[in-house]
């Protein structure tokens, strides 16, 4: 049980906000470093650009998935406030990546399929798994208490963690049992630099991005705190 | 003997909630109902061509099904909650997880019962032949009901207490069946055609597979999100 007068530390900012402009001006360098050494594809020509920020999308999307399992688990375990902030965090960005991947890849498929939408097992388990995350922080929207709030959206966001891999076999075999899967083709090594390139400026990016929004939150949070403590007769 | 006491909890608990269901009919009736006319709504959207309902029949009874068993998965904890029922039961002695599975055996008699009413029906608005392999399309069904069964009750247990039930069950609830949806649908469908791409028993594996994980993953978290 959490003690409702207990105060709630904010985390201080520190050097963070350089932190943030040092990445988003890493994510700038790096796309201008992959822009200007690949060259055209011989299929799809200057498409192949949009590689450079969907691919990184997918990857960090999965990270920021990863760390939602992480700390919902932790959280359950210890009770501790904190990590329930963070995971909602990491929910909030990856949604924003894993939503990003999915525009970006309809932005591709438009040119190069002719189409906005192809039931491929990878489009389709991508926008499962983005429901599953408006589902979490849908949840945590209509909840207004806390330890209930942190404790539901952590069994959410576990289940939800566990059933990516099924997803993704399920829809896996929808296809392939029925139409032709969709064939992978093999990349030229400057492809993968500046693709690797970008993923990394982009971690840096998902973890300013999910500081920022747990700092926030956890103004929010000693805010509840505070008043709580103060509606008890509580001194602070 | 404990282990034999927690069976009679869960006993007692799935006892009390199907009595309560069978006293009023109300709630029962009117699921069972919906689940008919969501058949009727699917029915005028894939249009009267014969091939192609029978085409569409394991999709439309499994989606019909669904949609009237999250009325029931709401309702199971509605009633707990109006008279402050639930915090009462928190309160006896025993492990949480007794209640879940009470509750749950309730909901999959109820959505069982339900399910046998809509593929019924199904089987004759979508003009449906029986194949010979229907003992195994039955397996299906069962698989199928239980995992819906399982997660739709431990999801309920939440949503039924938030403020936004009625949208956020389905929200949370449809992301999540999407495999199971998938596995029934398809194995129902291969063996409704008579298998022949032998592809029935791979999705059977899939579904006992998401029936096993969520059934142990749902009663181990069951705990947190009751007491909450």
């Amino acid at each position: 049980m959490t003690d409702p007068t207990q105060t709630f530390d904010v985390p201080r900012s520190g050097k963070w906000p350089v932190f943030g402009i040092f990445s988003l001006a890493a994510l700038v360098a790096t796309q201008v470093f992959a822009f200007l050494t690949s060259p055209p594809d011989v299929n799809m020509g200057q498409l192949e650009k949009i590689l450079y920020v969907h691919v990184p999308a997918a990857w960090v999307m999965f990270i920021c998935f990863a760390m939602v399992l992480v700390y919902s688990l932790r959280y359950l375990w210890k009770e501790r406030e904190e990590d329930d902030l963070l995971a909602a965090a990491a929910a909030e960005v990856g949604a924003i990546f894993n939503g990003l991947t999915l525009i970006l890849g309809m932005i591709w498929g438009k040119p190069a399929w002719g189409v906005w939408w192809v039931w491929d097992a990878r489009l389709t388990s991508t926008l499962v798994l983005f429901l599953v995350f408006v589902g979490y922080l849908a949840l945590r929207a209509f909840i207004e208490d806390p330890q209930q709030r942190g404790r539901w959206s952590a069994a959410v966001g576990i289940l939800g963690a566990l059933n990516v891999p099924i997803v993704w076999m399920s829809v896996t075999w929808w296809r392939t049992l029925h139409q032709l899967p969709s064939s992978l083709n093999s990349m030229a090594t400057i492809y993968w630099v500046g693709m690797f390139a970008n993923f990394g400026a982009m971690v840096l990016v998902m973890s300013f991005f999910i500081r920022r929004r747990y700092e926030a939150a956890a103004v929010t949070r000693a805010a509840e705190h505070a008043a709580q403590a103060r509606a008890l007769g509580g001194s602070e | 003997m404990a282990f034999r006491d927690e069976l009679r909890r869960v006993r007692a608990i799935a006892w009390k909630d199907l009595t309560t269901e069978r006293r009023s009919k109300a709630g029962f009736n009117s699921v069972a109902a919906l689940g008919i006319t969501m058949l009727i709504l699917f029915g005028f959207a894939l249009g009267p061509d014969p091939e192609a309902l029978r085409h569409a029949a394991a999709g439309a009874i499994w989606l019909s099904a669904l949609f009237a068993g999250v009325l029931a998965f709401n309702r199971s904890y509605q009633v707990e909650l109006e008279s402050g029922a639930l915090d009462q039961l928190l309160l006896y002695p025993g492990p949480r997880w007794s209640i879940y599975l009470g509750k749950l055996l309730a909901n999959l008699l109820f959505v069982g019962l339900i399910l046998v009413i809509v593929i019924l029906v199904g089987i004759a608005l979508f003009q449906v032949r029986i194949p010979a392999a229907w003992p195994q399309l039955l397996g299906v069904f069962v698989l199928g009901a239980v995992g819906l069964v399982v997660l739709g009750t431990f999801y309920a247990a939440m949503a039924s207490r938030s403020r936004a039930r009625e949208v956020l069950l389905p929200l949370l609830l449809f992301p999540m069946l999407v495999p199971l949806l998938l596995a029934a649908i398809s194995a129902s469908r291969a063996l409704l055609g008579g298998d022949v791409m032998h592809e029935a028993g791979a999705w059977v594996k899939l579904l006992a597979a998401y029936d096993l994980i969520f059934l142990v993953a749902t009663l181990w978290a069951f705990e947190y999100v009751i007491e909450a």
